[in-house]
């Protein structure tokens, strides 16, 4: 900091992850919005609350654990090598707090440590903490109007500090040993923010169970739509609009890519590979717009499945957004949503799973598919700058996707909450369920308005009503 | 005297390492964190189980439950 070059580059990239901070903070707020417009209205304080307080107990645990997950697991551990060290993350560090960057007071920690750790660290941590909300948030939608706030709050914890970000150590690291020895590529979060998520939920809906009236005696389904879908469709615009934020985060701002002699900056995707803001913002764009315009066909028109094909579109050309044509990220993305759809309704027959928002679909199948189809489009790409890992490879993928979906997602998903269940902290009593989640705060509210109305009869002489 | 490592700005800005006040006690603070991390998942566990069980005795029965029901209506339940 000591020129100005060096501070802008500093002030820039400190700037940048806090700009992503704010626009992916909206993807929060869409995902309250949409659940709360997918629930019914004797259920809507609660589906609420349980988005919300979510944020404030990923928060904490990711400060305390998740991110030093992030730097210490890139090997496994025990698959390319050890727990690796990372005193920046730790959360006694001092570089986990305010710091300018001057002589360390920890006799672990180096000035080079605090010189380039002081000024990102943090809004890093931030960035990485809002995909862990979108992960858990992913899941919360799923579960709605029946899961207990105690199990889903836990669950929470383990997909938003936990599990994401060891997949992240493993497939988001540019030192994690998938991208080493599978050559998975992954550069928006296919596989580690949404497959893993749908995956995780999926887990947790088997031992869950429907809603109550979700099928009929014989099985059937029954549609349990949206009961405010104005709320809905502002909900997921904004989850668009905050997918911005998450698309730019996944990148580095500004990295010497040259290899060898000479020096060439440019931005980069998480493993350090060249992209640039254009390629990612076109693509973007163009997988949104196949998602929407394969979801209007597939589902006929609904408005519901429509939006959610835009998210899903993009979800699905997410691995590999930072290298396909814009035409290319298209087609894939309008073949996801064909998958994703056809998917989500012969499991809801088959194994009777009641995913409230289609969540399993949108991230959990898109995901997987986007990860597998990278490995086709980008077959023989290298994954890393660094000339000893392996290339991209469809086989690589595929075998990424499972890890993401099941390994990560699914197992973990479902053992969680079958411990949960066995405690009696997942699922609501029925009787409650039916009357309503909300029922025991409307009625305290019900007679508190009551109060108010029989004490202004009272006071313009009118007789007190009990209606 | 100060909380923090230093009285004021003057002198060289890369000498100031943390900024926060009580350097060394981090170690201290997580675990009053992780404390109270756990501290709210109890509370809260107890709270809500305490709820639905106050719930299930005043709605749980089949009249109240009818009654709630008979207020749906099919486009607002």
């Amino acid at each position: 900091m000591d020129n100005e070059l060096t501070a802008l580059g500093i002030i820039f990239t400190e700037f940048y992850y806090w700009l992503t901070v704010v626009l992916m903070f909206l993807i929060h707020i869409g995902f309250c919005m949409y659940e709360v417009g997918a629930s019914r209205h004797k259920n809507h304080m609660h589906t609420l609350m349980k988005n919300t307080m979510l944020i404030p107990l990923v928060t904490i645990t990711f400060f305390f654990f998740g991110w030093w997950i992030y730097f210490a697991f890139p090997n496994g551990p025990g698959i390319t090598g050890g727990v690796e060290t990372a005193l920046w993350a730790e959360p006694w560090s001092e570089l986990m707090g305010p710091h300018m960057g001057g002589a360390p007071v920890s006799e672990a920690l180096t000035a080079d440590d605090t010189a380039g750790w002081a000024r990102i660290n943090g809004v890093f941590w931030a960035a990485f903490l809002l995909f862990s909300w979108t992960a858990a948030s992913i899941v919360s939608g799923s579960v709605i109007e029946r899961i207990k706030s105690t199990g889903f709050w836990i669950l929470a914890v383990g997909i938003g500090s936990v599990w994401w970000i060891i997949d992240a150590a493993w497939g988001w690291h540019s030192a994690g040993w998938m991208v080493q020895k599978l050559g998975y590529h992954d550069a928006y979060a296919s596989g580690v923010i949404h497959a893993i998520a749908g995956g995780y939920a999926l887990g947790i809906l088997f031992i869950l169970g429907p809603r109550i009236g979700k099928f009929a005696p014989d099985g059937t389904p029954r549609n349990i739509g949206p009961r405010n879908p104005w709320l809905v469709t502002i909900g997921l615009f904004l989850i668009y609009t905050g997918f911005w934020g998450f698309y730019v985060a996944c990148n580095v701002p500004m990295w010497d890519i040259q290899a060898g002699d000479g020096v060439f900056f440019s931005a980069t995707n998480i493993y350090l590979a060249p992209t640039t803001l254009s390629a990612i913002t076109v693509n973007f764009l163009m997988s949104l717009s196949g998602g929407l315009l394969m979801g209007y066909i597939v589902s006929k028109g609904d408005a519901f499945w429509t939006y959610s094909s835009g998210l899903a579109g993009i979800i699905a050309a997410s691995a590999g957004n930072d290298l396909y044509h814009p035409i290319q990220a298209m087609f894939i993305a309008a073949l996801g949503v064909i998958f994703m759809y056809k998917l989500h309704y012969w499991v809801e027959r088959k194994f009777k799973i009641d995913d409230a928002v289609g969540a399993v679909a949108v991230h959990g199948y898109a995901g997987c598919f986007g990860v597998f189809i990278a490995g086709i489009f980008l077959w023989g790409y290298p994954s890393s700058p660094d000339a000893s890992f392996a290339v991209i490879t469809p086989w690589g993928q595929f075998i990424g996707a499972v890890i993401m979906f099941w390994v990560l997602g699914f197992i973990p998903g479902w053992v969680t909450a079958k411990i949960l269940n066995g405690f009696g902290m997942l699922r609501i009593p029925r009787e409650v369920e039916l009357a309503g989640l909300d029922v025991g705060a409307n009625a305290e509210r019900y007679a508190e308005e009551q109060g108010i109305i029989n004490a202004e009869r009272a006071a313009i002489g009118g007789a007190a009503g009990s209606d | 005297m100060s909380t923090g490592n230093f009285e004021n700005w003057a002198g060289t800005i890369t000498d100031i390492g943390p900024m926060y006040p009580f350097v060394g006690t981090e170690m201290l603070w997580f675990i009053a964190g992780l404390a109270f991390w756990i501290w709210w998942h109890v509370v809260q566990t107890k709270r809500e189980n305490k709820t639905y069980a106050e719930e299930v005795k005043r709605f749980g029965d089949a009249e109240s439950l009818k009654k709630i029901i008979a207020g749906e209506s099919a486009e607002n339940p």
